[in-house]
């Protein structure tokens, strides 16, 4: 059985992404939108008189759906038309398990990893889960017994396994940096700055570099160290999400709604809820390995603990450091999500032959030049500070 | 018995049962290929169980999640709706194939018991990526790269057979 | 080890028998090919529970280039289907059994 600390942070994650953070992502997305189009959004949503600037809404939304009668359309296979909205959704809620809130803290009674499952293959695992995501799409499209569902499968599936590649590849440069697949492993190794021009002593210009140049440090974030890494990434698992400029699967103006468009009611809310859920999720992942995490940039664990300890003692300072890691985290994971929408309502939709075409005539070269290209620095670091 | 332990003699009832749905389901394809992935989940778990992560997260990765999407793909293109064949000329053929495996089968599960040698402790780290990843560049880097090779060429093969021919 | 390693070994012989019976019995080509993935996913856990056994990591890496070929295979297998049903129509096999005796 596991023990208590696993399912209380288990459920704190699950928790505050579905109960807290998706609703507001709704009601981000159409607020965010209508501030970008200069219009108001929608805020008609009203308890007794009471607006609230329209956070009413994703609450309208879900009493909308349930209420909305559930058809299945004929000569569809019922079993697998009811099995993908929760394939679509599953994946997105368990890849949970192993993004790491706040880091390693000693109570007294030895180290708590505050990751639910603290497993060493920890990026594997989301590898792993985010392909079982794309069946969600493969299923639905056929068992819904209608050529627009079809099309919109075909395209979505192959789209999916296509991003996935290139997804993993960009990840090997960052995993060659920090030396590690766990993603607490990563986000700690994230919790130090280092001499922007460190690289003149490296190299061997310079002898030792002086005082006044050293003090100028940035954070080792994963997105300083591969910045091909992270834009690469990011556009990899906004594609697979089938968000973005990438919704080419559910096109509204091509092939009307795609795969899910012979579902109604609760059933379409399904995919509605795990089109969002992935939001979240993608921006944890994101902030995790590039953003780094739950550190706070030039704060260390240690320098938030250090001089604390001595005042309030170690509990204390260390459920303070927890705190204000926390809120760290969030705020790295709150504005990926304002980075998703704000993309999301930029870019107009590419066309299914540019999405794959990018994929594997653009993306994949890329990413073996940034794998090849980071091995080769650092391998020269390694020689050259010997 | 220990929690893990049941688990595996879960997940492996598991396995057969999906397998046998594939091979006996007749009237949708796509079920079947359902089924796979469900046999290759639960084998990518016994392989956990076995200490074997990362095998079981290629597994997962690479057969459940792409060479079954690959599958279904090709049912979903040529439409492969009902599987209604006529029938065969004679039954006696796939009578005698499931005799001769079954027979096979129980040989073999009657041998099988105090034929293997005895068992080594797996050391620390034992079947993670970094230790397999260390075999896999030192000791076998050519069959690595012989695979890539194969890769290429599977791609090459693939592209040509599916092209649609310009007459 | 969590089971006896007879218990794994007999796990594998049975999904290797389940596929083969799929491979001889079946008149779906792409049924046939699923059972020769499930015969293949029956070699790799055998061959993962003899590498946990005797602690020797050769068992996995092997596991490792038989996934790599079973995907090149699934991938010309499913090439081959293709261009079949494209001039047959049809992926039974007893309609592509001229050469059959």
């Amino acid at each position: 059985m596991p023990d208590l600390g696993v399912i209380l942070k288990l459920l704190f994650m699950v928790v505050v992404v579905m109960a807290a953070l998706l609703p507001v992502i709704t009601w981000v997305e159409r607020k965010q939108s209508a501030v970008m189009q200069d219009r108001i959004g929608a805020n008609r949503a009203d308890i007794l008189g009471i607006r609230l600037l329209g956070l009413l809404h994703p609450l309208a939304d879900v009493l909308k759906l349930f209420g909305k009668e559930d058809v299945v359309p004929l000569g569809a296979n019922r079993f697998m038309h009811l099995l993908a909205p929760v394939i679509a959704l599953i994946p997105g809620i368990i890849t949970l398990a192993v993004v790491p809130f706040a880091g390693v803290y000693d109570f007294g009674s030895g180290p708590v990893s505050m990751v639910a499952a603290d497993v060493d293959w920890g990026m594997l695992y989301v590898f792993a889960v985010g392909s079982i995501a794309t069946y969600g799409t493969v299923i639905a499209g056929w068992s819904s017994n209608s050529n627009w569902g079809l099309l919109g499968s075909l395209r979505g599936s192959a789209q999916m396994i296509s991003y996935e590649v290139t997804m993993g590849l960009s990840l090997v440069g960052l995993f060659m940096c920090f030396n590690s697949l766990k993603l607490q492993e990563i986000a700690q190794a994230q919790d130090t700055t280092f001499r922007v021009f460190g690289f003149l002593q490296t190299l061997g210009f310079v002898h030792a570099l002086p005082r006044w140049l050293s003090v100028v440090r940035l954070p080792m974030w994963g997105i300083l160290l591969q910045p091909l890494g992270f834009i690469l990434f990011l556009t990899c698992i906004m594609a697979e999400n089938k968000r973005a400029p990438f919704d080419v699967p559910e096109g509204e103006s091509e092939i009307i709604a795609g795969y899910h468009m012979e579902y109604s009611g609760m059933r379409f809310g399904l995919f509605y809820t795990a089109e969002f859920l992935e939001i979240p999720v993608i921006a944890m992942i994101v902030a995790t390995l590039f953003l780094g995490g739950w550190t706070i940039p030039w704060l260390s664990t240690q320098r938030i603990v250090g001089p604390l300890t001595g005042e309030i003692g170690v509990g204390a300072a260390m459920g303070l450091c927890l705190i204000l890691q926390v809120f760290s985290f969030f705020a790295k994971v709150i504005f990926m999500i304002w980075l998703q929408m704000q993309i999301r309502w930029t870019l107009p939709r590419f066309r299914y032959d540019q999405v794959m075409d990018l994929c594997w005539k653009i993306m994949l070269p890329l990413s073996l030049a940034n794998i090849f290209v980071t091995g080769l620095v650092i391998l020269a670091i390694q020689g050259l500070s010997r | 018995m220990s929690t893990a332990a049941l688990l595996f003699y879960l997940f492996a009832a598991m396995t057969i049962v999906a397998s046998l749905g594939m091979v006996l389901n007749t009237r949708n394809t796509v079920a079947s290929a359902l089924s796979l992935v469900v046999a290759m989940i639960s084998l990518g778990a016994i392989y956990v169980l076995l200490d074997a992560y990362l095998v079981a997260a290629i597994q997962i990765v690479v057969y459940a999640g792409a060479i079954v999407v690959l599958f279904l793909f090709v049912v979903m293109l040529l439409n492969l709706r009902m599987d209604v064949f006529p029938a065969a000329r004679s039954r006696l053929p796939k009578l005698l194939g499931i005799a001769a495996s079954g027979w096979g089968l129980w040989m073999f599960l009657r041998l099988l018991p105090g034929s293997l040698p005895a068992i080594s402790p797996a050391p620390e780290g034992f079947g993670g990526f970094r230790a397999l990843g260390t075999e896999l560049f030192t000791r076998y880097v050519v069959p690595f790269e012989a695979t890539s090779l194969l890769l290429l060429a599977a791609i090459v093969g693939a592209v040509i057979l599916a092209k649609r021919r310009i007459d | 080890m969590l089971v006896p390693l007879e218990h794994v070994i007999a796990l594998s012989a049975v999904i290797f028998g389940i596929g083969v019976v799929g491979a001889v019995t079946r008149r779906n080509l792409i049924v046939i090919l699923m059972s020769i993935e499930l015969m293949l996913n029956a070699v790799n856990l055998a061959l993962v529970g003899f590498s946990r056994a005797w602690a020797n990591p050769v068992g996995q890496v092997f596991v490792l280039m038989v996934i790599t070929v079973a995907a090149a295979e699934v991938a010309v297998g499913l090439g081959i289907v293709l261009s079949l049903f494209r001039n047959r129509d049809s992926v039974d096999i007893e309609e592509v059994s001229l050469l059959k005796w």
